[in-house]
């Protein structure tokens, strides 16, 4: 059978050019970037390429701007943490989103252990954040925001330009989770406005374990790992150079063709938003109509649970996510969809399909195709749902 | 992550539904924890005779119940009564760990279950009587 992939915000599948790009440097070009020998600069030169080529799709000032890390997770701790303790001697009180990934929050959380104070933002019933929520909830301790860029379950994209503009003003630092736009929507730092943005390569057809924190020039950062002095002394550690290599050639393929994959796979999304909207009843979108990711379909289903849906459509061959408890092997569903005002056994019911380059029309088809009978299936299984008065029974 | 088990029954569920008729039905479930299990049982001098159920959950859930249904039929209600969590899920080969707790109910709607036809029995006594 063939698989119908469609969790491209989970991971995406590494193009063969990235692969080209990088084999060289998991075969005869193994030298250390900080050796003075010929191997060693001849890595120092792909990782200065690297960055260069990263930089200018960012519009960093300065490729020095640019750090690498293991992945997105390190450089939202990087960005938090780092920031959070070169700053504590300004203040203590941290602004973030209800609605941040793990990787933001949880560091807020672990912060909190360690005096400082956190704020998280609501976010209204499309999981969009209000600039004038930030504003009201600066204090004169505040030395660090952190919004996401866009919504890794829910896919809004959320208003940084605005927020960081109030927080300009007023000299605070931004960071920005940027790891589901970079790549497939644009992003420039200076547009946007921020201090520091983290990406991640696996998202956009690159390798696994590398990402980078981009940290504007002048900011002060603790390092999280101590050791050598690479990265310019914030990130200790011989580099990935492979990775890095692979994460540049992904990066500068995807910034081309974002203005024709992009408004594509809206099309496609569109396509399936309304597909399932208008075959299955009792269904919410979660999220904003257009203010989302393109790629990014975000649904519930009322009456039944995220994790027996994705068991069904796995068997019917088709790959996707849930905000579901059960999927995550916590009790509780997911905090993003609480957070847009959702009762606990409606959120239970999330699916999350999201699109990529290889994504057909015909495979958007197939889903809609089976989709309906496993909800339908689901629910004649379900003690909440009543056939026939299709409403809740309890 | 689950045993061929758990996917049989996940997949084949067996006895999904309600008996219009039923001696005893027990609800038990977490709104929070996203798992609502129905159990409907009919009784036959004092025996289980029939057992069907409806499911909000996730596949543990889905499958522990399917087995319970399966494992009472034609029990006592005293032996009915012996049946644990940690049995239904040594039957279905076991399960993940974090569902241990919030998705093997089945053992809990089956005494709700008979506790409902139990207390029905007694009214029924005192009324005859």
């Amino acid at each position: 059978m063939n698989r119908i992939y469609l969790d491209h915000a989970a991971t995406t599948p590494m193009r063969p050019e990235v692969l080209e790009a990088m084999l060289p440097y998991l075969r005869e070009q193994y030298g250390n970037p900080s050796s003075i020998y010929t191997e060693g600069r001849e890595a120092r030169k792909a990782l200065d390429r690297a960055r260069d080529r990263i930089a200018k799709v960012l519009g960093a000032s300065s490729p020095r701007e640019i750090i690498f890390t293991s992945g997105g997770s390190e450089a939202d701790n990087l960005a938090i943490k780092g920031a959070a303790f070169a700053l504590k001697n300004k203040g203590n009180h941290i602004i973030t989103s209800a609605i941040e990934h793990h990787a933001v929050y949880d560091t807020c959380r672990y912060l909190e252990k360690h005096g400082f104070k956190v704020t998280l933002v609501p976010v209204d019933s499309y999981g969009i954040v209000d600039p004038a929520a930030v504003e009201a909830a600066l204090t004169p301790e505040t030395i660090l925001v952190s919004i996401m860029h866009a919504n890794n379950e829910i896919g809004t994209i959320q208003p940084i330009a605005e927020i960081s503009k109030i927080l300009r003003e007023r000299g605070i630092l931004f960071h920005t989770d940027a790891v589901q736009t970079v790549g497939h929507i644009p992003v420039d730092v200076d547009e946007l406005g921020v201090d520091m943005l983290s990406l991640s390569a696996h998202k956009f057809y690159g390798p696994k374990g590398v990402g980078a924190l981009y940290v504007r020039k002048g900011i002060r950062l603790h390092p999280l790992i101590h050791g050598g002095g690479q990265e310019q002394n914030r990130r200790a550690g011989t580099e990935n150079v492979a990775g890095i290599v692979g994460m540049a050639e992904a990066l500068v393929l995807a910034a081309g063709e974002m203005g024709e994959e992009a408004p594509r796979q809206r099309e496609l999304r569109d396509r399936l938003i309304q597909g399932i909207l208008a075959r299955i009843p009792h269904t919410r979108l979660n999220g904003h109509p257009e203010k989302r990711l393109p790629g990014n379909v975000s649904v519930c289903f009322e009456y039944i649970e995220g994790e027996a849906l994705l068991l069904n459509l796995d068997m019917q061959g088709i790959a996707a996510s849930s905000g579901s408890a059960c999927t995550s092997g916590s009790l509780e569903p997911s905090h993003v969809l609480l957070a847009l005002g959702l009762p606990h056994e409606i959120a239970h019911g999330s699916l999350r399909l999201t699109l990529g380059r290889g994504t057909t029309a015909a495979e958007i088809d197939a889903v809609l195709e089976v989709l309906p009978g496993i909800v339908e299936k689901l629910r004649q299984m379900s003690p909440l749902y009543d056939a026939n008065a299709g409403c809740k029974a309890h | 992550m689950y045993s061929e088990k758990v996917m049989d029954h996940f997949t084949n569920p067996r006895n999904v539904g309600e008996i219009p008729d039923a001696d005893g039905v027990g609800v038990e479930g977490n709104p929070v924890c996203g798992d609502i299990m129905k159990l409907w049982i009919k009784v036959e001098d004092g025996r289980i005779v029939d057992a069907r159920f409806k499911t909000f959950g996730c596949g543990a859930a889905i499958a522990t119940s399917s087995m319970i249904t399966e494992m009472v039929k034609g029990k006592t209600i005293e032996e009915a009564l012996q049946i644990t969590n940690t049995a239904v899920a040594e039957a279905l080969d076991g399960l993940p760990p974090v569902k241990m707790h919030c998705s093997n109910l089945a053992a809990d709607a089956l005494r709700k279950a008979i506790d409902d036809y139990l207390a029905k029995q007694k009214g029924a006594e005192s009324s005859n009587g």
